[in-house]
């Protein structure tokens, strides 16, 4: 009571102090923009460099054909955009990609949370296995590519000599375009799964055990809590993690260009990479920030597709 | 239904052991309250009882089948949490119903009996919200609901109360017992707060460092506490506890404060501990001869209660009906006027009162004193 009096006089305090600075002709809010200014003023210009500028500049040059120094030279409207999605070899990038993006996300997700799951098992040893499970979080693209190539290699690789050793023909990982997409699929998730696992990790450790407890109790199985407890408990980080996952292989380059390089016959020419090629390797720079252009709406279309149908699943 | 616990005993590493021994029946209908500080293993206990965590060593029996190694699921029996256990993304009907739809129970069967639960807790109105749009008692009621709606007849409350105002408590406590009566559950009740024990059990278990300390009916632990543990937790505030001695040929157990309690009893000679309750002592302002110095006085409406320093630097305190006359630093006698307990030295068995009880051991009620390993 004595409180709210106190706040409500203070209120009136300050209110009537602006009123006599507003006849005066003083902003008092002059100075806090000021501030405001002087704080958001590095990471502005920061961002205006290297973010915003080059946003624009891609959708500016998409509109034109350039030089090779990226230069335009003729304005061609949406020329380079009605080229590409009427080109063939454009769509099965556009179909591969989406095959992949689909692909790594979901076995992410699924392979991560049973990491997750298993690694809350209280057994001797788990803090082992807790390491391994998020050490891909600390390998980079390129030696985990290596290490990849390695397994994959048609003739000396780990996978071929298993499949000798059982009597069943090596599969020509890299050269055959539906197990090079396979692979790069397998490399990516691997790469991923550091992450996803420790993300997982931590959300299920803040389950509330007594929940267990009281389902155990209520006679719920082992299956029934992880349906009805645990998934519905850590929604919102399937949820954040499904983003993550699907922006990020949306975007994927590292793996795909040190280990296929697109190949073979362009089966795993996805959208970055084509662009990656069209710019730096064909020097047709207007034609590859169209692709860029494409692939920013492609990627805001599903987050934004994500967002609607997850919204009604995240339960609380 | 029973619950008998014989010889259970809980260790982790083998040699510390969290609980020993503890042997207990629970009759059918009984509202039975564990007790004891923090750390004494009393959760542990009543999870050993749901069947939540493993039994070292003894046996539980329920309704007097064996069931010290069957699920939870498989005692019939349903539990309360401090933290009330709710799922945050169900409705209050849904939490309630959670354990009938994981057993697959016929759906007429499952809104029958949320709606009679959620009635009997008065929460009719608040079946479609989530937790989160509760308040802490309503949440409780919604937990309680859950364990009604399970139709077993036993019931584990795990401090159920100790997340909610004062307030609150007290209108739960009624609740509670009012539930259990209703519903004839034996409940088994745990909790730290020695009110809520008293108040509500119809007998109590006394836990402390692992050990049964007593077990017992309120009364019967505040009028004849079985060591000074038990004498200390029991009563606000606390009994106090003087060191004595008793001089051949004495005819009374003197402090060297000089307070005295009179020996009429056969007690050999040598060193005792004497238990007495604030409101057993009184304070005497006009005597010519002063033993103690008051330090501080709590008023507390009805009453005050002294805290006197005796002088032998003892302090204890003594509840008044009026304190008006009375200041700090004033210098004051102490006397005894009412009930006190004579314990061992050690402060583990009571030997006798004033009113002449004699613990031998051989009494005709529950054992006071459990075996000490």
């Amino acid at each position: 009571m004595m409180e709210n009096q106190a706040k409500s006089q203070n209120f009136k305090l300050s209110s009537e102090k602006e009123k006599s600075n507003i006849s005066l002709g003083y902003n008092p809010y002059a100075k806090d923009k000021l501030y405001a200014l002087l704080f958001l003023g590095p990471s502005l210009l920061i961002l205006a460099i290297f973010v915003f500028y080059p946003m624009l500049r891609t959708i500016y040059l998409s509109l034109f054909l350039t030089n090779n120094l990226g230069n335009p030279t003729v304005f061609v409207g949406i020329k380079n955009y009605l080229t590409l999605l009427t080109s063939s070899s454009y769509i099965n990038s556009l179909i591969a990609t989406l095959i992949y993006v689909i692909a790594v996300s979901i076995l992410t997700i699924i392979i991560g949370l049973i990491l997750a799951q298993a690694a809350t098992k209280k057994v001797a040893g788990i803090s082992f296995f807790r390491t391994i499970f998020s050490a891909t979080m600390g390998v980079s693209v390129s030696v985990a590519a290596i290490f990849w190539l390695f397994i994959f290699n048609p003739s000396v690789g780990l996978l071929s000599q298993l499949f000798t050793a059982l009597n069943l023909t090596p599969i020509n990982w890299l050269t055959e375009p539906g197990w090079a997409m396979t692979a790069i699929v397998i490399s990516t998730v691997w790469m991923n799964l550091g992450f996803t696992f420790l993300i997982f990790f931590g959300a299920l450790q803040s389950v509330p055990y007594t929940l267990y407890e009281a389902a155990q109790i209520e006679g719920a199985s082992k299956s029934y809590q992880f349906f009805h407890i645990t998934l519905p408990m850590i929604s919102p980080t399937i949820f954040f993690v499904s983003i993550i996952t699907l922006i990020e292989s949306f975007k994927s380059f590292g793996l795909i260009d040190l280990m296929t390089a697109g190949g073979p016959n362009n089966a795993t020419n996805l959208l970055v990479y084509r662009i990656y090629q069209d710019a730096f390797l064909n020097g047709n720079y207007g034609l590859s920030s169209t692709e860029s252009v494409i692939l920013a709406v492609i990627i805001a279309i599903f987050t934004f597709i994500q967002f609607k149908v997850l919204e009604k699943r995240v339960t609380y | 239904m029973s619950i008998e616990l014989s010889n259970i005993s809980k260790t982790y590493n083998g040699s510390d052991f969290v609980l020993s021994d503890i042997s207990v029946k629970i009759e059918t209908g009984e509202f039975f309250a564990i007790v004891g500080p923090s750390g004494c293993g009393k959760s542990t206990l009543l999870r050993m009882i749901a069947g939540l965590i493993p039994i070292t060593s003894g046996e539980l029996k329920i309704n007097d089948k064996d069931v010290t190694n069957l699920p939870p699921q498989e005692r019939s029996l349903t539990m309360v949490f401090q933290n009330y256990a709710l799922f945050p993304f169900l409705s209050v009907k849904d939490n309630v119903a959670f354990g009938l739809k994981a057993r697959k129970m016929e759906k007429s069967e499952i809104d029958s009996r949320v709606i009679n639960a959620l009635e009997l807790v008065n929460l009719s109105e608040y079946k479609e919200r989530k937790p989160g749009e509760l308040s802490g008692g309503q949440r409780q009621r919604v937990a309680l609901a859950r364990a009604i709606a399970s139709d077993a007849k036993i019931c584990l409350m795990d401090e159920p109360l100790s997340n909610l105002d004062a307030q609150l408590r007290n209108k739960m406590r009624s609740e509670i017992r009012e539930l259990q009566q209703k519903l004839g559950l034996t409940l088994i009740y745990v909790t730290h707060d020695q009110v809520e024990a008293m108040t509500m059990a119809d007998r109590i278990m006394v836990l402390n460092e692992a050990k049964t300390q007593q077990i017992d009916s309120a009364s019967d632990i505040y009028d004849t506490p079985s060591n000074t543990f038990v004498a200390g937790f029991f009563g606000t505030p606390q009994m106090n506890l003087i060191p004595v001695t008793l001089h051949a040929n004495s005819q009374s157990l003197n402090n060297e404060s000089g307070l005295n309690f009179p020996n009429n009893h056969q007690l050999s000679k040598g060193k005792y501990l004497v238990g007495v309750r604030p409101n057993a002592l009184s304070i005497d302002d006009s005597a010519t001869v002063n033993n103690g110095l008051i330090t501080t006085i709590e008023y507390l409406g009805t009453h005050s209660i002294v805290h006197v320093i005796l002088d032998n630097s003892l302090e204890v305190l003594v509840e008044t009906k009026s304190a008006e006359h009375l200041t700090t630093n004033q210098q004051i006698t102490v006397n005894v006027t009412g009930k006190y307990y004579i314990f061992s030295e050690d402060g583990q068995s009571l030997l006798l009162t004033n009113g002449g009880y004699i613990n031998d051991g051989k009494s005709s009620k529950e054992p006071k004193l459990q075996a000490l390993f």
